[in-house]
Parts: structure tokens; C-alpha cells; sequence
């Protein structure tokens, strides 16, 4: 069970970093770019909010299994492909999370206006230290809610996992994977021991995250 | 002012409707609901369509690993007959009081090992090597019976088996991940390969696991079901039986 546990927040923890790379420069391209590619792509990061979780499994699956060229290339370096392996679930994870991380951080980048990145300009701060020492800054909220919700959604991941996880102990046997063969297998107070934790620490998280949201937004006003 | 006669009159044809179709119900034959474990199902289906041709009436196959149908049955899911892929969850459910007293073991299950592209895997346990067999693919042990009768065969190998097991959440998935190429061989019924054209399988001898009788039972939801109690006796005549026996079961 503690294995599950831990293997659950690795892989959260991982996603959630993989997110923060791929996302910040996607939020920011989609808050300030004019390109006509802009609401496609906006809609393409939106998709797996609608999308049932076992479609992305099934393409998943495919995408990464032994016939795909990514499998064929993981198969060469790995001996193995993608689907059943730690790396295939958090490549899943994080097609899966992926608007979790990038709509909060694109309405922040949005609210922040020009009028910041115009003034950081005039006073001949290069774009990329206006953004680190501006933009960022200014994006707490949003970069806390994304990565809390990121992480929080992953850990709770299921229908992909159970496509192309193989619920191999160690490697991706996650806690939802973990639940489910405790129910199923009628062990259930190691089920109810594990949903309850989650149900309390979700709790947690939520009443935490608005409490932070609250000071910072005083924090702001001041 | 003309609405009100107008949706009176439409309600009153709803209602006609309603009643005849209550009073039809009867004479078409009342529907049954199946829950049959994965490794039967197309077996199932095929039981359906040989019933059907001396029966009228509307049966449902809902198909699953047995641990799952014994759950959802447990909390009150509307099946009528529960065709296990063991002997166990039937008699739990018999001692539960939520099926009738009267277990029938309908077919015995064969193990196979299957590989779509591995010819060597006719071999048998000897060509379960990690340079043949990178990943091989099992049932998942806890839930479904063909699961842990491959423990159990992987168990009497010398030396273990030294690749990664991989575990499908039934036997349908189990062959889903060999069938796709993501695992190179996988233990599966032999009820699900044995009439595909491609790929090698071992047939898995009966003396290294334990048997996979399985088990049907009668819910009590419908003890009054004419056509559930028809097609459960049906189960045992000489046609089924030799159906089941084709489809790759042993029967008594």
C-alpha cells in the first residue's frame, strides 16, 4: 500500500514538473500571441477536460505501443516500449493534466496586462528578465493553482492508468489502481484506509489553496 | 383553449401504450440479464443463439472479470444469471442468500500460453526466458481465476521467470495487451485463441494448477423468470455442453 502511496506522488510530483516546463511558455504564447493558430491550439489544451480518459488511454496505447514510432524508438533505447513502464504513465499524466496547468496560468498572464511589461521595458529590462522578475512574480496565484490542481488531478488518475499501466507493483500500480483490486478483491478497509486519506487530503488541499488565494489577493490590494 | 382536451387525449394514448405494452410483456418473453465472467462471453453468445432458436425472448449479456460482477451483483445489480469463471464467488453469493441454493459447474477452463509472433512459446515454460518473453502479460491473480492459476504455473518454474509481468484487470485485457503487441506472450483462456489464425500457444497441462471449474448460479431476483430458469437447465443439455466443449472447455 505505502508503495502505491509513494508511487503516487512520484508520479505526480514528476508530471507536475514536466507541466511547469511545458506550460509556462504555452500559457504565456496562448495569453499574448495574435496567431491565427492561437484558438486551435487553445482548443487542442482544452481537449482532455472533455475527453473520457480511457479515449486517451486507447490512443494512447496505440501511440506508444510496440507498432508506433515512438514505441519502435523506446524500444531501441529501452528494449521495451512505453505502455506498462513509469515513463509511458507519465507521458500519459501529463497529456491528462495538461489544462490544469495551463488555463489558470493563461488567465493570470492574461490579468496582467501590457502596462507591467511596458514599464519593466522603458526602464531596459530584457523581455526574459521582465518575465522572471515581473510576470512571474505577479503570477503567483496562478502558478499555485495550477500546480496544486496538476498534481492533485494526477494523483487521482485512473482510466488512463488502468489502459496502459499493466498494474505492475513498483512501476504503476498507483494508488486509484490500487483502490480499485482492494474493492474488487473485497479487501475493503485497505480501500476504505486509502479513499478516505485521499478524501481528507483533497480537503486539505482545496480549503488551503482558497485560504492562500484570499491572502495573496489582500496581499495584492495592498 | 383547445391545448388542455389535446394533451389529456395524448396522455391517455401514453397510457393505453403503457398498458399493452405491460400486458405484452409477458407473452414476448420476459427479458434476462447475464453476467457472464470475460473468458466466456463470445461462448455466451454463441449459448444465446442456439437458446434463441427454440425460445423467444430478449436476453442481455453483460461480460466482466468475476470479481467485478460478484461486486456489482452484491450491491443489487439486475442480473438474472451469474456464470462465474470460478466456484467461489457463486457459493459466496449462495451462502449471502442472494442466489439460489444450486451451483452448476457449467465448463472447466484451460490455461494457454499464447504469443502472437514467438513460435518457441509451443515449447512450453522453458521458453519463457526474459530474451524471448521481454513482458508477459497474466490476469489480474486477486480478481480473476485464470490470473491465479498462472501463478501458479509460473510458480512451478525452475528458475523463476526473470521478466515483467504484466497484468491485465481480466482476461480480456490480458489477450488485448499480447493481441497488440505491447506484452510478447500472455496467459490466457484457451477458449479466446484457439480458433484465431495467427500467432503459437502451449496449452498449459491440468496437473500443475489448480482446476478452473466454473460455476453457475440462479439470483434470486429471478426466481420467478421462466426464460432465466430455462436457458440455466439449458446449460447442461447436450447441445450447450458440446458448444462449450468447441468453444476449448472441458465438460462433465
Amino acid at each position: 500500500m505505502t508503495d502505491a502511496i509513494l508511487l503516487s506522488l512520484k508520479l505526480a510530483t514528476l508530471t507536475t514538473c514536466v507541466l511547469l516546463v511545458i506550460g509556462i511558455p504555452l500559457a504565456w504564447w496562448l495569453a499574448r500571441s495574435k496567431s491565427l493558430f492561437k484558438d486551435m491550439i487553445s482548443a487542442l489544451v482544452s481537449m482532455p477536460l472533455v475527453l473520457p480518459p480511457t479515449v486517451l488511454g486507447f490512443y494512447l496505447l496505440i501511440s506508444l505501443g510496440p507498432d508506433s514510432p515512438l514505441g519502435q524508438l523506446s524500444t531501441t533505447l529501452l528494449g521495451s516500449p512505453l505502455t506498462f513502464t513509469f515513463t509511458g504513465l507519465v507521458i500519459g499524466s501529463v497529456v491528462f493534466s495538461l489544462p490544469f496547468m495551463v488555463q489558470p496560468l493563461r488567465n493570470t498572464f492574461e490579468s496582467i496586462g501590457v502596462r507591467p511589461l511596458e514599464v519593466a521595458a522603458t526602464l531596459r529590462s530584457s523581455p526574459l528578465n521582465t518575465f522572471i522578475r515581473v510576470v512571474l512574480p505577479m503570477s503567483r496565484g496562478g502558478l499555485l493553482t495550477g500546480i496544486v490542481m496538476s498534481f492533485v488531478h494526477t494523483l487521482g488518475e485512473f482510466g488512463v492508468v488502468l489502459m496502459i499501466g499493466g498494474n505492475i507493483p513498483g512501476e504503476t500500480k498507483v494508488l486509484s489502481i490500487a483502490i480499485y483490486d482492494y474493492v474488487e478483491s473485497l479487501e475493503w478497509d485497505k480501500a476504505h484506509l486509502i479513499a478516505a486519506g485521499m478524501v481528507a487530503f483533497s480537503f486539505i488541499i482545496i480549503l488551503l489553496l482558497t485560504l492562500l488565494e484570499r491572502k495573496s489577493r489582500r496581499g495584492l490590494q495592498r | 383553449m383547445n391545448r388542455k382536451p389535446y394533451t389529456f387525449g395524448r396522455f391517455r394514448v401514453s397510457l393505453l401504450l403503457s398498458l399493452l405494452l405491460s400486458l405484452s410483456a409477458p407473452i414476448r418473453g420476459e427479458t434476462v440479464n447475464i453476467a457472464v465472467a470475460a473468458n466466456f462471453l463470445s461462448t455466451a453468445q454463441q449459448l444465446v443463439q442456439a437458446f434463441s432458436q427454440s425460445n423467444s425472448h430478449n436476453i442481455l449479456i453483460s461480460s466482466g472479470s468475476s470479481g467485478k460482477l460478484f461486486i456489482q451483483i452484491k450491491h443489487g445489480a439486475p442480473f438474472h444469471l451469474f456464470l462465474s469463471a470460478d466456484t467461489d464467488r457463486p457459493k459466496r453469493l449462495i451462502e449471502e442468500g442472494i442466489a439460489l441454493d444450486d451451483l452448476k459447474i457449467y465448463a472447466t477452463g484451460q490455461l494457454a500460453l499464447w504469443s502472437k509472433h514467438y513460435p518457441g512459446i509451443e515449447q512450453g515454460l522453458e521458453a519463457l526466458d526474459k530474451n524471448h518473453v521481454t513482458r508477459l502479460a497474466i490476469a489480474n491473480p486477486k480478481t480473476a481465476p485464470y490470473g491465479a492459476a498462472a501463478i501458479e504455473v509460473l510458480a512451478s518454474r525452475e528458475p523463476a521467470y526473470d521478466g515483467v509481468i504484466v497484468q491485465g484487470d481480466n482476461i480480456a485485457q490480458t489477450y488485448q495487451f499480447a493481441a497488440s503487441g505491447n506484452v510478447d506472450a500472455a496467459f490466457v483462456a484457451l477458449s479466446q485463441i484457439k480458433k484465431l489464425p495467427q500467432g503459437y500457444y502451449w496449452q498449459v497441462p491440468h496437473e500443475i494448477h489448480t482446476p478452473l471449474h466454473q460455476g453457475a448460479v440462479i439470483l434470486k431476483a429471478a426466481q420467478d423468470n421462466l426464460t432465466a430458469n430455462a436457458f440455466y437447465d439449458f446449460l447442461s443439455s447436450h447441445t450447450a455442453q458440446q458448444i462449450i466443449r468447441q468453444s476449448g472447455y472441458l465438460t462433465f
